[in-house]
């Protein structure tokens, strides 16, 4: 078991024939049981055609028709992205992972509420995870984004956090302190985003094949408090959590989008005392995050 | 992005919202014939910057005659503005603009942005207009009337209505309040904004509803349709450093430590500010070098850093992904010769190729100083530069 995704999983790569769509399709083919995951890509220019073995569609509902994909993952420049991860819900699928960098708010909020309106008519929820995110990975089984597979390794300890490099370097401690992940998730750095820390915490405190959790948010944003509250009522297993931005100044947007202090309550030192207050074992050395865990096991 | 207060009255009365005449000066004789032009008897000289608070500073007065608009404006232009927004140095006036009298009644507050967490446009009124709302929020919350817009939908005339009364505007008025609500709400989502604010809006002797003062932010994720926009950037009211950096797609903002730090990823990169300062000196600047952290980036990162007098050593700290740490490597020795760096440097490199990076970074028989962890950089670092 695991998150969101294992190696049964069959997944549709939209925007495979792009630069960043086949470098990063190549790599996940390559790990653990890719071969057999990634069965379509979209481009309705070239269709019919196939890249790594891998055949293309027109569209995402033939792709998936076709194939029986019930994941997406996407390449797509910002321009088109928030229409590609429509095309992903038109198609049923249960989960569209957006890992383009760059995309406009407004596209997102448009799409996010065309989402919601969709769901709320009684039709088939997608998940999105994303967009600006790593994507994430279910070690030995399955790797659907950009992180480097090799660092993994697999085991009972889930990854949530919005930055690429910060959960790598989380994976990277747990790793060379010999715990394994389940899963590890990058929900990304936008404002405007699919599932967030909550979301993931419900699946891993769901989840019998997670026995902790690293947490790791930034400044900006209601999302790490919100998600701290929750776990305060509802998580039964030991958390570490960790916040960016100690030193980070208000107003000032540090590179991601949503890593803006905009009023009191979103700096990191307000979302460490949330997150302590909430039996989360805090702490302010991202160095030590791996360490802390094992301690708690 | 950020614009002027004369450039944000531009966007807004082209939707149709009502504010003050006025005109844009470069100089004390435009800002004088700008005068004449408006006409009246009265007329309020402002300074262009883009921080917030310019009254409290001095950088808005009234006028009552020409002469008082030409000395005004003659102290204004050139000053170093200083504002709880600008930082002890202050900014430089260098646009002015003059604008005719306003006959204010009442001052309210209403703004639009982009919610998080209902992902929804929120539109903010208040009764409390012309202070710092952040202040109006922090002591009196109950002040603030909010609504929640679908995008999908956009701003109900129920919305709009709600918000004006629930600030206060009187029956005769409200029509127009309500209409200024719309039009500012299409205004912010046509112009892809991440902040359209009118602060104040009036109400005025007569019952007219007016902008008296304008303040907009852009998704920089948009600018690429909005030219017209862009066209609006004040290069003179940005750090020429982070200026620099962007041309090269290096994410920089200076920060007021002294040690340099370099890293990939926002994420960590704060992470890395934020473990320099655990270890008892404090950050220079972030810098997110991104995906590809290339010779090329690296130098010019480098040379960004070191242009700060302030920086006595520097920090690099890469998680090599699908970038390998020997290539990293490379790039970190060549940018330091380069630029012949004379300050301590320490590198900590993790991910593939991670040894080969180490010994090439040995190798090169530059005074690099290799660690482990980002605790242990820092460590290195903070005892390197005392």
């Amino acid at each position: 078991m695991s998150i969101l995704i294992n190696k049964d999983t069959k997944v549709i790569t939209q925007g495979i024939t792009g630069k960043t769509g086949q470098f990063h399709t190549e790599k996940c083919i390559e790990y653990a049981n890719g071969k057999n995951c990634f069965v379509a890509g979209v481009n309705p220019k070239k269709a019919g055609e196939k890249i790594f073995d891998v055949p293309i569609f027109a569209s995402v509902k033939e792709a998936a028709a076709d194939t029986g994909a019930t994941v997406s993952v996407i390449y797509v420049p910002p321009p088109g992205a928030a229409a590609a991860i429509w095309e992903a819900c038109e198609a049923d699928l249960d989960l569209a992972i957006c890992i383009t960098e760059g995309i406009p708010v407004r596209d997102m909020l448009e799409v996010r509420n065309k989402m919601k309106a969709k769901v709320a008519a009684g039709g088939k929820e997608t998940l999105l995870l994303g967009p600006n995110c790593p994507g994430l990975i279910t070690p030995d089984e399955i790797k659907i984004g950009i992180m480097p597979g090799h660092i993994h390794k697999k085991g009972r300890i889930g990854v949530v956090s919005r930055s690429g490099t910060l959960t790598y370097e989380a994976v990277a401690q747990l790793t060379e302190i010999g715990l394994g992940q389940s899963s590890a998730v990058g929900i990304g750095g936008d404002p405007i985003i699919g599932i967030k820390h909550i979301d993931v915490m419900r699946m891993f405190n769901d989840d019998p094949d997670t026995d902790a959790v690293i947490m790791i948010g930034e400044i900006g944003g209601p999302d790490e408090a919100e998600a701290a509250m929750w776990c305060k009522e509802n998580m039964k297993k030991p958390i570490v959590g960790f916040i960016a931005g100690v030193t980070a100044p208000a107003g000032k947007r540090m590179g991601h989008a949503g890593a803006l202090i905009s009023g009191g309550a979103d700096t990191a030192d307000a979302k460490l005392a949330i997150m302590e207050e909430c039996g989360f074992t805090v702490t302010r050395n991202p160095s030590e995050m791996a360490k802390l865990l094992k301690a708690m096991l | 992005m950020k614009i002027h207060e004369y450039q944000a009255k531009e966007i807004l009365r082209k939707y149709g919202v009502v504010t003050p005449r006025g005109i844009p000066c470069f100089s004390v004789d435009e800002a004088v014939s700008a005068a004449e032009q408006l006409g009246g008897s009265i007329w309020v000289v402002k300074a262009q910057i883009h921080a917030g608070g310019r009254g409290k500073g001095g950088g808005v007065k009234l006028a009552r005659s020409k002469d008082e608009v030409r000395q005004t404006a003659g102290e204004i232009l050139g000053m170093q503005l200083v504002t709880h927004q600008t930082g002890p140095e202050g900014q430089k006036v260098r646009r002015l603009l003059v604008e005719e009298g306003a006959d204010i009644k009442k001052e309210y507050y209403v703004a639009a942005l982009t919610d998080r967490a209902t992902q929804k446009v929120a539109m903010m009124a208040s009764s409390e207009g012309g202070m710092d709302i952040e202040e109006v929020a922090h002591n009196t919350p109950e002040k603030i009337i909010k609504v929640f817009v679908d995008p999908l939908v956009g701003l109900t005339d129920a919305q709009a209505t709600e918000l004006a009364n629930g600030i206060g505007v009187p029956a005769a008025s409200l029509p127009q309040a309500v209409d200024t609500f719309k039009k500012l709400y299409t205004c912010y989502m046509d112009t892809d904004a991440s902040l359209a604010e009118i602060n104040p809006l009036i109400l005025e002797g007569n019952g007219n509803i007016k902008a008296l003062d304008a303040k907009f932010n852009f998704d920089s994720n948009a600018l690429y349709r909005h030219p017209d926009i862009v066209e609006m950037r004040d290069l003179d009211e940005e750090d020429a450093d982070e200026i620099e950096a962007s041309k090269f797609d290096l994410a920089y903002i200076s920060l007021d430590g002294n040690i340099g730090c370099l890293v990939n990823g926002a994420g960590l990169a704060m992470a890395t500010m934020d473990t320099i300062k655990l270890f008892g000196a404090e950050p220079a600047n972030f810098l997110d070098v991104g995906g590809g952290a290339t010779t090329e980036k690296v130098t010019e990162a480098f040379k960004i850093m070191l242009k700060n007098p302030k920086v006595k050593g520097i920090l690099v700290n890469i998680f090599g992904g699908i970038m390998r740490c020997d290539t990293i490597a490379t790039g970190v020795v060549a940018a330091a010769r380069e630029v012949h760096l004379s300050v301590p440097l320490v590198v900590r490199m993790k991910g593939t190729n991670e040894d080969i990076g180490k010994k090439i970074l040995v190798e090169s028989g530059l005074p690099i100083i290799s660690a482990d962890t980002m605790a242990d950089a820092a460590t290195k670092i903070v005892a390197a530069v005392k």
